[in-house]
């Protein structure tokens, strides 16, 4: 079953060709034709996926070769595919979740002119994103790499017509290209050791030739860091994020949420040789997931527009993923990716649910009484944020998240500081996820409805809810159940985590971590559905209101960003807009012009002044012949 | 084959006849290229020294000079470039040019022969004399059928080019009167040539000689700044030829000519060479954000493309220079396939003025699909032609000097800043203009179909190419190790001989 692995990624690319050149197809076909190629992708992914899990192949990949891309003077990448447990996840969630939110997007995007486009596009994605994670070679992963950064550029400005539109895309793509282009230098350093991208070789020369710590191993961790902070929008460079919710919002649940974010955690998983032959930079690693999840989450505790809110929350989330790659938990990141996939899609969803029927209505403090007038979008929505807010024991953002917070304590790598900084954070997600809730859905309803979504949107919904709800069962702590499905899968790929001598009892981490996130919903419930004077009260002080203008505008940094770079860029180059180089040369032709003026004056036709000149010379001539 | 050659050159002598014979001609004399291509893509390029077609016939043999045509993989290739580009760019002209239309093909063949001619040269004076013959034709071609400041960016484009070939001459002969001394046989033969013993100082001068005239076409900072006019200036046929084939004689006048006769001087001066190649990328990627007229906006990205070049000829590999030879390819396409879009843009709205422009995806999805492939292609968007040359340059450069080659990859954020730049102000953001604009229409499909396929084509599968050339490559390699071996003790005698040298020139 397994040489059907090509059809997968092909598939969406062929939905792509017949889309983007059938230009006059009817609005079926293009639905047809978008969700199927996906639809069938992940079918196949299913059959396959059950096929490797019953009957593994003997080194734990397999591999399947296509052609050579260009074989020059020794450099040769291969376009081949390899699955092995690790990209069997990511492939799985990837056309899966892709699925369900074509299947939706054919209903939400109904309206649009440009609905042939917006398929085009979302298949793309798809096809650069599979190939991203199929990739064996890094070569060809860096053209999945950067075919997801430009399918975010057209989709994020799908919308064209709007200015923000076009210049939130524009970020995105500058800003994760940046991270692109160090990761680009990493890939020279690697070939240069080792004469090939070819990433198994890599992984095998890694571990067989650099030392631990080595410098080398540094610089390229470093840099292939930079590449996934780019695109998982890590600190320092997540500004682009929450603007790209200027797409629509399937756009948003697909890659700004469910998969291409996640680039970043795959690339380090996917080299973790290499990492964790750097353990400065795998700390880093850990040190970014911690503030990273921390700032965002804070943000999002001040957003008034419900997308910006369950943007900041991903920044958030992929922190913890972060901080779990970092500490070594390498199938908790795993683990929690799949889980942060299926509540985000849905949370996503659903919030564009929300905003078709209150009228392209974002701002939450404008919405409300949702609850019994769209009770399905409500509890759908309400699994979804239960998983974000990881309640205890009935939701799966429990059971992934608590393992991380869990290893950021016990793991050989984690320390004290990391769980403290991912408990804090626990809290502030379960305070921002409950008081988007009472906003939206509890209270007086203030925008009237527009028409209730149909069938190809609540489908999708109910199946996400549900795997946010039960997706954790297949991987329980030790002390209840210790199921390991999930951990057992993922380790034929990544190494176990190692643990800490002499640890405490789990059960009282689990006890905290679950306290923190109830104190975190009743607190915000108390606040907003109890006492709703008291933030208009807090926010009239002086401290409370610059801490929200801070988090607000995400800590500044667009604004810092804008001042270093953006504004002296655009200064420099409009001052330079004529080309010096150019005026030395215009300078050039002007001297000679005016020289010639000068000179053909002395041609004046005049008979004295010709004398007066032979007088003259003669003069000299016979001064600089007496003198010398 | 030597019949071939000839019917080539013929075919494209034929002057003062109309656009349908243009098109014939050039159609059958790439048909012959291509057949060429294809009967020996199955043969090794390796067998006769990786020369492919000789051809010798004397020409004032008082002189030695001979008219002496030869063709290996590198100028295969680049012939197949040239006469791809000039079947475009005759149609692109279908309906452009309206007057004085015999006069105006006449041109244009007569700079395609004259690009053809150099790139098939083995005979200096004969390649002088192609050199000259392209450089005249493209001077009318801006003077006559140029936009409004056309006389003043014609002249800038003669007087940049003419006086850095005269000093491409003056190198030529002095290599040819240096080699005379030294061996009583006096010959301008590129073959003749190749084995000349030459005193490293004489070796530095001529090749600078050479190599100015070469950078001045190319153009490398800082002798660019007659290629924005020219192009903002030129018909869009002109911007093609210009931007995808003339810019390209200079790197292969670097490749065949600066390389090979002067190896060890050139590997002294590599590093100030990659300097300037990547000053070069900075800059004109920098400059290109700044324009505000579409066709000076492609004229600069060439120039940063072009510093690509600079860097990856000088890098002294291989990898680098299979990159700069994809390089010189896929930017004649995608350049070339820009400029056509300029062009027909320009057709439509009367304008080059990016600011007037906005939102017209909406009307034309067609040129605005091909404006992001292209714009993407620049950019070097991986699945592409571009990425390949750019990667492969880079991935070279980065052995021979790792921070000038981490300097250039930022050209690369640089390269997504003023490609997205491009397709925001014109295909995207709201529309300016109430008028509706007309898609392309079947001729410009065509054109931009063959223009897409091939840039596709070189970004999933360039082996064709990089095989057709490799023969080329690995003896230029040979150079370049020659080079490398005995270069540590000449460095130290040219100090010595310097202040001499200066001397001997000065009388």
């Amino acid at each position: 079953m397994q040489h059907l692995l090509w059809l997968i990624p092909t598939l969406p690319l062929a939905g792509f060709l017949i889309l983007a050149l059938g230009r006059y197809l009817s609005r079926t076909t293009v639905a047809l034709v978008g969700v199927g190629s996906v639809s069938l992708s992940a079918l196949i992914t299913i059959i396959i996926g059950v096929n490797f899990i019953s009957n593994p192949p003997p080194s734990g990949a397999y591999s399947q070769f296509l052609w050579t891309w260009f074989n020059a003077s020794g450099f040769a990448p291969k376009i081949s595919l390899y699955l092995d447990s690790l990209s069997l996840v990511f492939v799985f969630v990837i056309t899966f979740v892709s699925a369900l939110i074509h299947l939706y997007s054919s209903e939400f995007m109904i309206e649009d002119k440009s609905y042939a486009r917006f398929f085009a596009y979302m298949n793309l994605f798809v096809f650069s994103m599979l190939i991203l994670v199929l990739a064996e070679d890094l070569l060809l992963m860096y053209l999945g790499w950067e075919g997801v950064g430009l399918c975010s550029f057209l989709l994020i400005g799908f919308w064209y017509e709007k200015q923000e539109n076009g210049l939130a895309a524009q970020k995105a793509f500058i800003i994760t290209r940046i991270g692109d282009t160090a990761m680009a230098i990493g890939l020279f350093i690697l070939f240069y050791q080792f004469q090939t991208l070819h990433i198994p070789a890599l992984l095998q020369g890694a571990s067989n030739k650099w030392q631990i710590g080595a410098p080398i191993a540094c610089t390229v961790a470093l840099l292939l860091l930079a590449g996934g902070i780019g695109k998982s929008a890590q600190l320092p460079l997540q500004t682009w994020l929450p603007d790209a919710m200027a797409g629509p919002s399937p756009v948003s649940a697909l890659i700004h949420a469910a998969t291409m974010v996640t680039a970043g955690v795959y690339l380090i998983a996917r080299m973790h040789v290499i990492f964790e032959r750097s353990p400065f930079t795998q700390h880093l690693v850990a040190v970014i997931g911690a503030v990273t999840l921390l700032l965002a989450g804070c943000s999002a505790l001040a957003q008034f527009d419900i997308k910006r809110v369950l943007a900041y929350s991903t920044i958030s989330q992929i922190g913890y993923m972060f901080l779990a790659l970092g500490v070594g938990a390498w199938s908790a990141a795993i683990f929690h990716f799949m889980i942060h996939a299926f509540f985000k899609a849905l949370l996503f969803l659903a919030a564009g649910a929300v905003i078709e029927t209150q009228h392209h209505e974002h701002n939450m403090f404008k919405m409300g009484g949702l609850k019994d007038k769209m009770p399905l979008i409500f509890w759908t929505f309400l699994a979804g944020a239960m998983s974000l807010a990881a309640l205890p024991l009935v939701s799966a953002g429990f059971y992934s998240k608590d393992q991380i917070l869990w290893y950021a304590w016990s793991a050989e790598k984690g320390t004290a500081w990391l769980w403290l900084a991912a408990l804090i954070g626990a809290l502030i997600t379960a305070a921002y996820t409950t008081r988007m809730i009472i906003l939206t859905f509890f209270g007086e309803s203030k925008t009237p409805l527009g028409h209730l979504p149909g069938m190809r949107i609540t489908i999708p919904l109910v199946i996400l809810a549900v795997l946010s709800i039960t997706a954790g069962f297949i991987e329980l702590p030790h002390n209840f159940g210790q199921v390991t499905i999930f951990s057992d899968l993922v380790q034929k790929t990544l190494p176990e985590t190692r643990m800490q001598a002499g640890v405490e009892s789990e059960f009282a981490f689990q006890l905290i971590a679950a306290i923190i996130g109830l104190s975190g919903i009743y607190l915000t419930w108390w606040t907003y559905a109890k006492n709703p004077g008291i933030i208009d009260k807090l926010k009239s002080q002086a401290l409370p209101s610059t801490l929200h203008r801070l988090w607000f505008s995400g800590w500044f940094f667009d604004t810092i960003y804008n001042a270093l770079f953006v504004k002296p860029f655009k200064t420099i180059t409009s001052i330079n807009k004529n080309d010096f180089i150019d005026q030395i040369y215009t300078a050039l032709v002007q001297f000679t012009n005016t020289l010639n003026r000068i000179l053909s004056l002395s041609q004046s036709g005049s008979l004295r002044w010709y004398i007066m000149g032979i007088i003259m010379g003669s003069i000299i001539i016979l001064t600089l012949n007496i003198l010398l | 084959m030597a019949g071939g050659l000839l019917a080539w050159l013929s075919g494209k002598w034929e002057p003062y006849l109309p656009r349908t014979i243009a098109l014939i001609s050039i159609l059958i004399v790439f048909g012959l290229g291509l057949t060429i291509w294809i009967s020996h893509a199955s043969l090794s390029f390796y067998d006769n020294d990786g020369w492919i077609i000789d051809f010798k016939r004397i020409w004032i043999p008082d002189f030695g000079i001979s008219f002496h045509l030869a063709m290996d993989g590198l100028s295969l290739i680049m012939v197949i470039l040239t006469l791809f580009l000039g079947v475009l760019s005759i149609l692109c002209s279908w309906d452009e040019i309206q007057e004085r239309q015999g006069f105006y093909y006449f041109n244009l063949l007569w700079i395609l022969a004259g690009i053809v001619g150099v790139f098939l040269a083995t005979d200096l004076f004969l390649f002088y004399f192609f050199w000259e013959v392209m450089l005249i034709p493209m001077y009318l071609l801006i003077g006559i059928w140029g936009s409004e400041n056309r006389i003043y960016a014609s002249y800038k484009f003669f007087i940049f080019t003419q006086a850095s070939g005269l000093l491409m001459l003056l190198a030529i002969l002095g290599l040819y009167f240096i080699n005379g001394r030294n061996t009583g046989h006096y010959s301008f033969d590129y073959f003749d040539l190749l084995n000349a013993e030459i005193a490293p100082t004489d070796a530095k001068w001529l090749m600078l000689g050479f190599l100015i005239a070469f950078v001045v076409k190319l153009p490398v900072f800082p002798f660019h700044t007659w290629l924005p006019d020219a192009h903002s200036e030129a018909p869009t046929a002109g911007s093609v030829v210009l931007a995808g084939l003339m810019l390209k004689t200079g790197a292969y006048g670097i490749l065949r000519f600066v390389i090979p006769l002067f190896p060890q001087a050139t590997a002294e001066i590599a590093w100030l060479a990659m300097l300037i190649g990547v000053i070069g990328i900075i800059y004109g990627a920098v400059l290109a954000f700044a324009q505000t007229d579409l066709k000076r906006l492609v004229a600069y990205t060439s120039v940063s493309h072009m510093g690509f070049i600079m860097l990856g000829a000088f890098s002294f590999n291989e990898l680098a220079l299979q990159g700069v030879l994809l390089q010189i390819i896929t930017h004649g396409l995608s350049t070339g396939a820009l400029f056509i879009l300029a062009g027909s843009l320009k057709e439509r709205l009367h304008t080059r003025d990016i600011n007037k422009m906005g939102g017209l995806w909406a009307d034309a999805p067609g040129i605005g699909t091909t404006g992001l492939i292209f714009a993407m292609a620049s950019c070097g968007l991986p699945g592409l032609g571009n990425f390949i040359a750019e990667f492969m340059i880079l991935m070279g450069a980065f052995k021979a000097n790792i921070p000038l080659a981490v300097i250039a990859t930022i050209g690369l954020v640089l390269s997504a800043i003023y490609s997205l730049r491009l397709m925001q102000k014109v295909f995207l953001g709201p529309k300016t203009d109430e008028h509706s604009i007309k898609d392309f229409s079947l001729r410009e499909i065509i054109i931009m179909a063959s223009l897409t396929i091939a840039i596709i084509w070189t970004g999933v599968y360039p082996q064709p190419i990089i095989n057709t050339v490799n023969s080329s490559i690995s003896k230029l390699k040979e150079y370049y190790s020659s080079a490398v071996m005995i270069e540590e003790p000449i460095v130290k005698k040219e100090i010595k001989y310097l202040p001499k040298s200066i001397d001997n020139d000065g009388k």
